[in-house]
């Protein structure tokens, strides 16, 4: 079609055959070249992270709006793309920080060049405001504050109008990093408090469709279950200026739709693209558009095996399955290569602190029914496997290829696929899923803070009933305490240890986070919170 | 091309659907479920002519061995609507009054749902098994079978031979079981055969959205679901032969069901 | 009118009872990743789902009563605003689709009964049944892949108009004719080139039954009294065919349109899922798969009344047109 190509060749040349056609171009089409057009599977239903009901890929609207204290600095990969360096802390809204000796106080110098989009300088009084409104509305944003020993309002306190203050029950090497997550992000405090009501204190009916900020972008258009557009904010002093003045966030659901549409140039960055795309659509498009990702810290895809129920109580048994794993296919029939192997490690023992590392297994069958037998159950037995609806690009590959392989060792299982909605209930609240497929990944790059997750008896993540009484302990020792700290090492590589041997979670592999963009967009870097941080994108001339 | 031409052939390819329902697992050429890590996304070729899928599993044998249960899933639909619905529609058509109003109620209440999503809503809500998809298409058919039915016994109600049969002492419900309702049935059978291919869509559909059959069993809906996401990497076999599957089967029902409604009713042939 | 009133309430009352017995739990869902049992507690205390079923219904019933059909979870926005907003897009793919069919069904209609049993019949019945055996979500990812990614001749198939583009001023909410009515022609033919291939996939679907109640009608015109009258006063053939036969076939045909906007409405879920069309059904998807419950139940009640309505139309009509039809029948 003519006018398509036209369009995509605007600001090139333009034949005299569509001049007439040019008055009717509207002007957000103007100057493509600063217009980052984005395709992503899912679309935002708030712009307020505080408020409950708030999903994931809204995330990335705080992100992108607002400033937070501090932000993590990034670091180039082997192979060249970019990433979040959780290991660096840079100032963001605070030019500098100290932390008190007895490591229980944090002060912080507030940027006097930091200003909300309405000009006014952004004070400790919106600071303390915002993180108040993070500890007191509940939900997910209390959880994430939690994590970083923040949990009431009067560990909040603003000094005078520069200087800012947090107050610690007992040092934590965790709560810096917490205030690098997009949760304590900055709200303007004085517009936020004019639309409060008795009945809404913390204005979040308000702040839900009408963000308050003093961030390197602002929302200009929100058309639920369409698309979003950020403008650049000029007047940002924070970091570099971002290099695209306009971003289009387009809702695609389908995942071919997604492909066709970055493939033929009519879409400028694909987020979060499925691990076979990303493998072929680089070949494919001969080098017109190119991916960029990293592995997830922290976060690995593991089969998870339920103590309550019988026989997976049985360390036999556990170990037996983890050992009739087919690793190597599911690496590559569903992870299509772009997943760290997390099997094959050589000792019981763990040798580093480093995590996620490979668990010492390997798809060996027939030490799989030594084990079996050794359990007294050399028949096998039934088990349901499930999985997650909504993950079933991976999981379900992955669950009929372990269904095959156990069937070998006589273990007979049947599949049940729950939609995501009820997937949070049983897998993770009720706890009732005898073995399933899981993908945590926590936002502090610490392997004490997977644990914390993940192994303490109780907790969200642990959807395997795992309970060790010297887990719970190495963890409680461990989660607040310096990584320079001597204990740390040994206890780290104990909680490693005891994993390795108990496999009540049998990892898989560490996924990528694969984002594909055309060739002249540069500058994307992979986070920890899996969502699309814009300031750092520049595009080239088209 | 002759009216009998059409309906042969479209007989023919029935018979030909059933045949494959019956002894598909004997026809495959592979075995269905069977994976293999390192033949992935083969094209179609002469060992695999409809190619292998995304785990290496033969398209061709997934597509025969499908047939089964996709013809026992709109099977068992349809005879579920057929039993509840003509029972209901033959009560509401022969006693009239409350009966008929309180049926005629119940079936316009579900005909004012989007039927889709009524479907997908009872899949959801009771969780997605076989029977459960059974049981929504059965639902969602009900006020059809019902509207039919009762159409058809309230014109014989007052029939001379009903009357006949009254003034012999025979009771109301014999007359309806034994007079009245055998003559309401070749109308329902060209419903039966019409919604045969409209179960199999439904189904289909219900699966396309992630609602329907579990894995690791064959059904077409559900593959051309799972295709619809290689068409654009290329791999265009995974969803065009089960869709082909699917429509040749939809197809049949539909001539089918037009050929049969000739033969009950030639002069209202629409 | 007043025997819509049971309906409707049974359509409340079943969509509650549906939404409630969903699986998912929307206080896990929406207290978000790592939310703690605390935290999902109060979530489900703002929501009102720690309240009995009855309570809730009542709630419900009481809210709807006022105008309130809740708040979407999923998109954070009042259920009717979201509905009002959908519905357009909804509206005109069905009605365009709708169009076509009518444009290719009622002539191959009338031409398979001007020669019934001959091979032109044949083909049209064929073509016709070949259109209903079609799943839509199949016709429409092949139509993507051959006129989109392959030939390139189709835009992309990203909802209603192009990203490039903004929407025209909201008049009717239907863009091809905010478009006119704005003068953009640019935004029109832009609009129009996203409707084509979902309206087709849509269409196809929607042949048969109009296509068959067009030739039966014409059957039995063409073989009335006034038309053998008409012959036999001379009158030329298309003059017979299209003023007398096609008038008098064009009442049942109307009122299998009806029946056919309502079915296509509910079969736009599909089409819509394919082709991102931001209208109601993609919403209810969403909505189901996320035990969004105020919008799983705005959707299907909306549905209901427009079903309602669209009856209600057409029997007026049919009142218009036809003397003989009564209001009250």
């Amino acid at each position: 079609m003519k006018r398509r190509n036209f369009l995509k060749s605007m600001g090139v040349a333009t034949g005299a055959s569509i001049l007439p056609f040019l008055k009717y171009i509207p002007v957000e089409a103007a100057g493509k070249k600063d217009t980052l057009v984005v395709v992503a599977a899912n679309g935002i239903n708030s712009l307020d992270l505080h408020r409950k009901g708030t999903n994931r890929p809204s995330y990335q609207v705080t992100v992108n709006i607002y400033d937070r204290l501090v932000r993590f600095g990034v670091k180039k990969l082997e192979d060249g793309s970019l990433a979040y360096d959780s290991t660096k802390i840079e100032p963001e809204v605070a030019e500098s920080w100290t932390v008190s000796r007895d490591g229980k106080t944090l002060t912080f110098k507030i940027n006097p060049k930091a200003k909300f989009w309405d000009g006014t300088p952004v004070t400790a009084k919106d600071i303390k405001w915002s993180f108040d409104r993070a500890v007191s509305l509940g939900g997910f944003p209390a959880v994430q504050m939690k994590a970083g020993s923040m949990t009431k309002p009067d560990q909040f306190i603003a000094v005078d109008d520069k200087t800012f203050q947090i107050k610690l029950p007992k040092p934590s090497k965790l709560t810096l990093p917490d205030l690098a997550v997009p949760i304590p992000f900055i709200i303007n405090s004085k517009v936020a408090k004019s639309k409060a009501t008795a009945k809404d204190p913390w204005a979040t009916e308000y702040l839900h469709k009408n963000p308050a900020g003093s961030g390197a972008f602002k929302i200009v258009r929100w058309d639920p279950g369409q698309q979003f557009v950020y403008e650049r904010n000029e007047d940002w002093a924070l970091g570099p200026k971002p290099g695209v003045k306009r971003v289009i966030v387009r809702e695609v659901p389908s995942a071919s739709t997604r492909r066709a549409l970055t493939e033929r140039g009519d879409a400028d960055l694909y987020m979060d693209i499925p691990a076979k795309d990303s493998k072929e659509i680089v070949t494919k498009t001969g080098g017109k558009v190119k991916v960029s990702g990293a592995p997830i810290d922290n976060c690995l895809h593991v089969l998870a095996l339920n103590l309550k129920y019988k026989p997976f109580d049985n360390i036999k048994v556990r170990q037996a399955i983890a050992y009739a794993i087919p690793y190597g296919d599911i690496l590559k029939a569903a992870a299509y290569g772009r997943g760290k192997p997390m099997f094959g490690g050589r000792d019981m023992k763990p040798t580093s602190v480093e995590w996620p590392q490979p668990f010492p297994y390997d798809t060996n069958l027939e030490k799989a029914k030594v084990l079996l037998d050794q359990a007294g159950m050399p028949g096998g037995f039934e088990t349901t496997l499930s999985y997650n609806l909504g993950l079933a690009a991976w999981q379900e590959p992955t669950a009929l290829l372990i269904q095959e392989s156990l069937k070998k060792i006589g273990i007979k299982v049947k599949l049940d696929k729950i939609p995501g909605a009820s997937w949070r209930t049983a897998a993770l609240v009720k706890k009732r899923l005898p073995m399933h497929l899981e993908n945590f990944g926590g936002w502090l790059n610490y392997p004490d803070y997977y644990f914390f997750w993940a192994y303490k008896y109780g907790h969200l993540f642990n959807s395997s009933n795992y309970k060790n009484p010297e887990i719970e302990k190495l963890v409680n020792d461990t989660l607040h305490m310096e990584v320079i700290d001597k204990k740390y090492e040994e206890n780290v590589k104990r909680m490693i240890g005891i994993a390795f041997e108990d496999v009540p979670r049998i990892p898989i592999y560490q996924p990528y986070l694969d984002a594909a963009m055309r060739a002249p967009v540069n500058g994307y870097a992979s986070w920890f919170h899996r969502q699309l941080d814009v300031r750092s994108i520049t595009k080239a001339g088209v | 091309m002759s009216e009998n031409l059409v309906t042969v052939v479209s007989f023919s390819l029935f018979l030909f659907i059933v045949f494959l329902g019956l002894f598909g697992e004997f026809l495959a050429p592979y075995d269905p479920l069977a994976t293999a890590a390192s033949n992935t996304l083969r094209p179609p070729s002469w060992t695999h002519p409809f190619g292998t899928d995304n785990l290496g599993r033969d398209v061709l044998s997934r597509v025969i061995v499908a047939t089964r249960l996709d013809l026992s899933i709109a099977l068992s639909a349809v005879a579920l609507s057929f039993v509840i619905g003509s029972a209901l529609g033959s009560v509401a058509g022969f006693w009239g009054g409350w009966w008929d109003r309180i049926i005629g109620r119940f079936s316009d209440t579900i005909m004012a749902f989007p039927l889709f999503v009524l479907a997908m809503g009872i899949v959801a809500a009771l969780g997605n098994t076989v029977e459960n998809i059974v049981y929504a298409t059965a639902i969602i058919n009900l006020p059809f079978y019902i509207r039919v039915s009762r159409a058809e016994t309230s014109v014989r109600r007052e029939a001379g031979y009903v009357a006949a049969a009254r003034l012999c002492g025979i009771s109301e419900i014999r007359i309806l079981a034994t007079q009245v309702f055998p003559n309401t049935l070749p109308p329902m059978m060209v419903q039966i055969s019409l919604n045969m291919g409209w179960a199999i869509l439904n189904a289909a559909g219900l699966s396309f959205i992630g609602l329907g059959v579990r894995a690791p069993d064959a059904e077409w809906g559900i593959m051309v679901a799972e295709g619809a996401t290689y068409i654009v990497s290329g791999e265009w076999w995974l969803a065009l032969f089960p869709g082909a599957a699917l429509m040749i089967a939809v197809f049949c029902f539909n001539l089918l069901g037009d050929g049969l409604r000739d033969l009950v009713d030639p002069q209202r042939r629409t | 009118m007043l025997q819509a009133v049971p309906s409707i309430f049974g359509v409340i009352v079943i969509s509650f009872v549906l939404t409630r017995a969903l699986p998912g739990d929307p206080a896990v869902y929406f207290a978000g990743a790592m939310a703690d049992k605390e935290s999902i507690e109060q979530v489900r205390q703002a929501l009102g789902l720690d309240r009995s079923w009855v309570e809730q219904f009542f709630i419900y019933v009481g809210n709807l009563a006022q105008g309130d059909w809740g708040q979407s979870l999923k998109t954070g926005q009042p259920v009717t605003e979201e509905l009002l907003k959908r519905l357009p897009a909804s509206l005109e793919l069905t009605f365009i689709g709708l169009g076509l069919a009518v444009l290719a069904a009622v002539p191959l209609g009338i031409l398979a009964a001007t020669n019934p049993g001959s091979w032109v019949d044949h083909i049209c019945r064929l073509l016709v049944t070949a259109g209903v055996s079609l799943p839509t979500f199949f016709t429409g990812l092949f139509l993507i892949y051959i006129f989109y990614y392959l030939l390139g001749w189709s835009p992309s198939p990203l909802g209603r108009l192009n990203i490039l583009y903004l929407s025209p001023s909201h008049v009717t909410g239907f863009y091809i004719i905010d478009s006119l009515i704005a003068g953009d022609l640019e935004i029109f033919l832009g609009a129009l080139a996203q409707l084509i291939l979902p309206t087709i996939t849509l269409g196809l679907f929607a042949l048969a039954p109009i296509a068959r109640m067009t030739r039966g009608a014409m059957l039995g015109a063409l073989s009335s009294d006034y038309v053998r009258t008409a012959r036999a006063n001379g009158l030329s053939k298309s003059m017979i065919l299209l003023t007398y036969a096609f008038r008098n076939a064009s009442l049942p045909v109307l009122t299998t349109l009806g029946m056919v906007f309502s079915f296509l409405l509910g079969a736009n879920v599909l089409v819509e899922k394919v082709f991102s069309w931001p209208g109601i059904g993609s919403f209810a998807i969403e909505a189901l798969i996320a035990s969004d419950y105020a919008a799983v139940q705005g959707f299907v009640l909306s549905m209901a009344l427009l079903f309602i309505t669209v009856n209600l139309t057409i029997d007026v009509i049919l009142a218009i047109t036809d003397p003989r039809v009564g209001l009250e029948e």
